[in-house]
């Protein structure tokens, strides 16, 4: 059983498509996160899975049940706004309780569920306040809160944390992350923050222009792009993307960069399909924090690069090099000193490359 | 050098200083005078109210009254006593009340929903709804006046206060419509829906969410429906006659029909009973009446 399963799910505005043949699966107590640009579809997906949003084609079940026409507050999930959406005529009790009052539970459960969440969240000395009289992040937790009191099968946040400073963004992901590790709840999570998702996830979907590219661990996103759009969108710099050509020599299959005349032996990597791959026009994807100024593996492959320019940034620096007119972006740390509009020696780790086929800009 | 720019910035503190103050003296002057014009007819009215007819006739208008008589005043309201041609305001202000609170209250309550609808509930078209009531702004009063008066006729409510609450509460509700919908819009969506993810409904997320925070526009909507309705002298004038006359019309009529000597204290208290309402409904809630045209977003 899913305790979430979206099937062949279609959505448009008008004559806009903005969701595509979504299919999705969670299990029991996974945390999905739905990352994207904006525009890419991922809180209209959130809307739908809601309730909020009407489906043009497609179902959405919940533990099995077609739930595509159910009325959202039948559906046992909560939501979590990125307003936080307190209700600003009540209280914070008004506001955690209100959901079960219109739900009929009776007084006393009612009672216990409110004195229960509001100590776990440590909310429980703000319950008289109004919405106006608490901090961003007091804010944040009541908006949990009240989530939390109606014991939801699925909890859906809709980027909750782009509202708050970047200290204490930092800080409420944290407690997101223990809560789920506590709670061992469902989650869907829309975010545009990439530190965010992997952070948070136990698996991502990246969506753009509403189809997902990838539904994978955060590990796999990371090392194992299946497009070059979420090789492009995760990482900060994100992965260099260098347009070359393989040559296949008996069992020899090497990188060469346009316009470059040395080969990059890529023997070691592990292709999808080996057949066809004299000549193919790829990009040799290498993420900056992969190339380095010493050699620290055997197979590392030694590469001279003119530097360019520098960014420091505190505790690392991002050096920008030309690599037969591509720029090649590399991440060091800050105490190397490199020598600006000079050759410079690189190694690149070969056993963390990537490599997409220039033409469909998938991975092979 | 040093010291030639130092001096120079000494003489040009000091020149800006009398620039300063020039034009500081001269903007008190000028909102003073503008004051003065403005209250110099109510000055006039008060003042005339409280004198008698001889006063009236050997003073000027700015003459002060040897007393505080309120003889006129009582006349106004309640007239001289004697039966037939007497007329006086107080059945006509219990006319306008009956009313005017009516058609404030259903109008503005009309305009709350429809807002509400326009910007919460979105359906296919709604701009055009929102356009065509937003037109309703735009139409001169003359111009609905036949339709109005035979639909009045039709319905049997014509020379009644009904009717006039009728008038009213139709032609009000384009404006509270507009007031309403502008202020809902800048209320996030997402109060909405969180409302129905904790299954509120229409009518519940209506009250228990969206009016509480409402006031503001609430106090600018019933001071502009109760000024206007207050004041009209067009329709009350062409829907009623007689004894179900607004205050307004009322006003007209013991102006303009008293046979005899001009009665300037008794015209002039009868016009400020006529204009008070109003007045105490500015002074309780001017304050939110600004404080409602400029807020913005619901914060939090």
């Amino acid at each position: 059983m899913k305790t979430l399963k979206i099937d062949e799910l279609s959505k448009n505005f008008g004559t806009t498509e903005v969701l595509r043949k979504i299919n999705l699966e969670i299990d029991e107590g996974n945390f999905l996160v739905l990352l994207g640009p904006s525009g890419c579809g991922k809180s209209t997906l959130l809307n739908i899975i809601a309730g909020l949003e009407t489906i043009n084609e497609g179902n959405v079940y919940i533990d099995d049940y077609n739930v595509s026409k159910v009325e959202p507050k039948d559906r046992n999930i909560a939501m979590v706004f990125q307003s936080y959406a307190l209700y600003p005529s009540m209280n914070v009790r008004e506001n955690m309780i209100f959901g079960l009052k219109q739900a009929k539970v009776s007084k006393e459960k009612i009672e216990e569920q409110l004195q229960k969440v509001s100590k776990f969240l440590q909310v429980d000395a703000l319950l008289e306040r109004k919405p106006s009289q608490l901090s961003g992040g007091q804010r944040q937790r009541v908006a949990i809160g009240r989530a939390l009191v109606r014991e939801p099968r699925i909890f859906l946040f809709d980027e909750p944390l782009s509202n708050l400073d970047a200290k204490l963004r930092v800080e409420m992901r944290r407690e997101i992350k223990k809560l789920h590790q506590q709670l061992k709840t469902t989650v869907v999570y829309v975010t545009h923050d990439q530190t965010e998702a992997m952070s948070l996830g136990t698996n991502i979907a990246i969506m753009n222009h509403g189809v997902i590219q990838q539904n994978d661990t955060p590990e796999n996103i990371y090392n194992k792009p299946s497009n070059t759009f979420v090789a492009d969108f995760i990482g900060s710099p994100s992965m260099n993307l260098i347009k070359g050509n393989l040559k296949q020599n008996s069992n020899q299959i090497s990188f060469v960069a346009n316009g470059s005349n040395f080969e990059i032996p890529i023997n070691g990597y592990d292709f999808k399909e080996k057949s066809n791959l004299e000549n193919k026009e790829v990009f040799f994807g290498i993420r900056p924090e992969h190339i380095f100024s010493k050699k620290s593996n055997d197979g590392d492959f030694e590469i001279n690069l003119r530097a360019d320019l520098s960014e420091y940034i505190g505790h690392e620096q991002i050096m920008t090099f030309d690599y037969e007119n591509q720029e090649v972006l590399a991440k060091f740390p800050s105490t190397i000193k490199i020598e600006l509009s000079k050759n410079t020696k690189l190694y690149f780790d070969l056993t963390q490359i990537s490599l997409f086929d220039a033409k469909t800009e998938e991975r092979i | 050098m040093q010291d030639k720019i130092h001096t120079s910035y000494k003489q040009l503190e000091q020149r800006s200083k009398y620039t300063n103050m020039f034009l500081r003296w001269f903007l008190y002057f000028v909102l003073i005078l503008f004051a003065l014009y403005f209250i110099f007819p109510l000055y006039v009215m008060i003042v005339t109210s409280l004198k008698t007819m001889e006063e009236i006739r050997q003073g000027t208008l700015l003459t002060w009254p040897s007393g505080l008589n309120f003889d006129s005043w009582a006349v106004a309201w309640g007239g001289r006593g004697y039966g037939a041609g007497d007329t006086f305001l107080k059945p006509y202000f219990w006319n306008s009340i009956k009313m005017v609170v009516p058609a404030v209250f259903f109008s503005t309550f009309i305009g709350a929903m429809t807002g509400y609808v326009l910007t919460k509930w979105r359906f296919k078209g709604d701009q055009w709804v929102f356009l065509f009531l937003l037109f309703g702004c735009f139409i001169p009063f003359q111009a609905i006046l036949l339709p109005m008066a035979r639909t009045l006729g039709v319905l049997g409510i014509s020379n009644s206060v009904i009717g006039l609450v009728l008038v009213h509460t139709v032609y009000g509700i384009p404006f509270t419509t507009l007031f309403f919908r502008n202020y809902y819009i800048s209320v996030p969506t997402e109060l909405v829906k969180a409302a129905r993810i904790d299954g509120a409904g229409f009518f519940k997320i209506f009250f228990k969410i969206l009016l509480p925070i409402s006031a503001p526009i609430i106090v600018v909507t019933v001071i502009w429906q109760f000024t206007q309705i207050w004041n009209d002298f067009l329709f009350g004038s062409t829907f009623s006659f007689g004894e179900a006359a607004p205050i307004q019309v009322a006003l007209n009529n013991m102006v303009l029909s008293s046979t005899s000597v001009k009665e300037y204290n008794v015209d002039m208290a009868s016009a400020i009973i006529a204009g008070v309402p109003t007045l105490i409904v500015y002074v309780l809630a001017g304050k939110y009446f600004i404080r409602g045209l400029t807020s913005g977003a619901v914060k939090g």
